[in-house]
């Protein structure tokens, strides 16, 4: 293959490859797409939401024939303790009201399929099954890649889509250094099979509306991290996921983990009778902005997960990865326009990226992780307190309710304190993203 | 039934499609660095049970086959001194849902 010779080489057919292939290939330029799965998705796993918008951006009408499972009504977030938990939602079929729904549970694999298609048909190369380990480089501008059975390819500009532990950005001198553990959360996930009809009482659902809950608390015994319950059709989606030094640290085996939630006493009645269909697990890069590497160079661009394009408040990690793709795609298209490859005139990606939603979300939240870390007890306190709180609250047991109020008050202000409170408001206000 | 039996991570891995590779993509470093390591967060940190301790020959056994490619590994070791690379082309797990 060592005189094939591409406009532009795209390693990994994940959400940001694809969109970055999509774009390049409609602009006219001739695009190779490298996946090492068998298949666009044997690799890669998401919980999975999918946002329409950033979808929209690179295939309008999407969800004509993209498999879809539920359009998203409904967001919840249950705060736990070991055996009661407060539960906070919002519903609204508006979301739904019309093509496309704000947002959608997918299959990662089936979607990342079809996407793949659709770069196919904008006139794509895709090739699965071949694995890139390496770039090649001459005089320090990248000009092809390598895979692990020597095969070379070229290109005027490599686009590394090649997913959370990026071997291309660390080749290509982007990433100078291995992800530190503190920049890195490990998630497992199971799909559980309910027939739908269940799905759909249960979870008060009308048709393929669909409903999400994140949750809370200290069933992640002290770690930094969440649960959730997505509806699918006919699964469930079932995922924990924790700092990757904290599993470091506790020694906790992240399946013991997510069997543990499964018999919480507000999970269990939402899952009981389904089957698990399959158990995956992925590391997400919740290093975020505050790791994120050099995004390109001479002849390179990374995008994705590969760039640590997570906004980890906000469950985004796809939409950040799309966005970033199909402006990766633009600018070497106006690259190509000029002829002109160097890190000067792929700097303009960056540009792009500034003056979108991307840097501006991510950016707004650079800090919550790490502000949450300096005041961990916030991730146990507080559910604690709130379930104890709403305890006292609707308790009915001959004892006047002026009196309840202030044993609740008391109880609050002895283990947190006001000046404490006010300074974790601050933090959760910036979590929320103010 | 899921509610009703604790699944066990072979019953997880069970459920998974793998095509294996007799070349081993994940490599211990220096077996002398596992020695001084105390709590050898690689053993219950992986998610797929890829790395058991050897009492008997005092090192870290690696079940390369039963890697489900989450990529934790390289930061899982707390000395670096795991060698974790994605298979070769075409080979390791294949998800069907993801």
């Amino acid at each position: 293959m060592a005189d094939d010779k591409f406009d532009s080489i795209v390693v990994g057919a994940g959400p940001a490859g694809v969109s970055a292939a999509i774009t390049m290939a409609r602009a006219g330029l001739n695009v190779a797409l490298l996946e090492r799965g068998d298949y666009a998705g044997a690799k890669n796993v998401q919980g999975a939401v999918l946002y329409s918008k950033m979808l929209q951006d690179v295939v309008p009408e999407f969800w004509k024939d993209c498999p879809l499972e539920r359009a998203i009504v409904e967001e919840n977030l249950w705060v736990l303790t070991e055996n009661s938990g407060i539960k906070a939602g919002y519903k609204s079929p508006e979301y739904a009201k019309q093509a496309p729904a704000n947002c959608y549970t997918i299959i990662r694999v089936e979607f990342d399929k079809w996407f793949a298609k659709k770069a196919e048909e904008a006139g794509v190369n895709l090739l699965t099954g071949v694995t890139i380990n390496d770039v090649i480089k001459k005089d320090g501008a990248v000009i092809g890649v390598r895979s692990t059975e020597g095969d070379e390819l070229f290109a005027d500009v490599v686009i590394a889509c090649d997913g959370a532990n990026s071997i291309l950005g660390q080749k290509a001198g982007l990433l100078k250094r291995e992800w530190r553990s503190d920049e890195i959360a490990l998630g497992v996930k199971e799909i559980l099979a309910l027939p739908r009809e269940v799905i759909q009482d249960r979870f008060n659902l009308e048709g393929d509306q669909g409903s999400t809950i994140e949750m809370v608390g200290d069933f992640t015994r002290g770690m930094l991290g969440y649960a959730f319950l997505y509806t699918n059709k006919d699964t469930l989606a079932f995922g924990i996921g924790c700092a990757l030094d904290d599993f470091q640290k506790s020694n906790i085996k992240p399946y013991e983990l997510l069997e543990d939630l499964k018999s919480h006493p507000l999970v269990r009645p939402m899952i009981k009778g389904s089957k698990s269909i399959e158990y995956s697990a992925h590391i997400i890069p919740e290093g975020a902005w505050n790791s994120m590497p050099m995004l390109y160079a001479s002849g390179i661009l990374l995008a994705g997960d590969a760039a640590q394009m997570i906004n980890p408040s906000h469950r985004e990690g796809s939409n950040l990865a799309m966005a970033a793709g199909r402006m990766a795609g633009e600018t070497v298209a106006e690259a190509k326009k000029k002829g002109d490859f160097s890190a000067k005139t792929l700097a303009r990606y960056h540009k792009k990226l500034e003056e979108s939603f991307v840097f501006k979300d991510m950016e707004d939240h650079k800090d919550v992780e790490v502000k949450v870390r300096q005041n961990r007890d916030m991730l146990t306190v507080y559910p604690r307190l709130a379930n104890e709180a709403a305890h006292e609250y609707f308790l009915v047991d001959g004892i006047p309710k002026h009196d309840h109020q202030r044993r609740i008050i008391k109880k609050v202000l002895r283990e947190r304190g006001l000046m404490h409170m006010l300074k974790d408001v601050m933090i959760l206000r910036k979590m929320i993203g103010e | 039934m899921a509610d009703e039996k604790r699944l066990t991570l072979e019953d997880k891995l069970g459920m998974l499609t793998y095509k294996n590779d007799h070349q081993s993509h994940i490599k211990i470093m220096d077996a002398a660095v596992c020695l001084k390591c105390p709590n050898k967060p690689c053993v219950t940190g992986c998610p797929a049970g890829v790395y058991t301790w050897d009492e008997d020959k005092k090192k870290i056994l690696v079940a390369h086959e039963n890697c489900i490619e989450c990529g934790a590994a390289r930061m899982l070791c707390p000395y670096a001194n795991i060698d974790w690379h994605p298979p070769r082309g075409g080979f390791g797990v294949s998800y069907k849902y993801g």
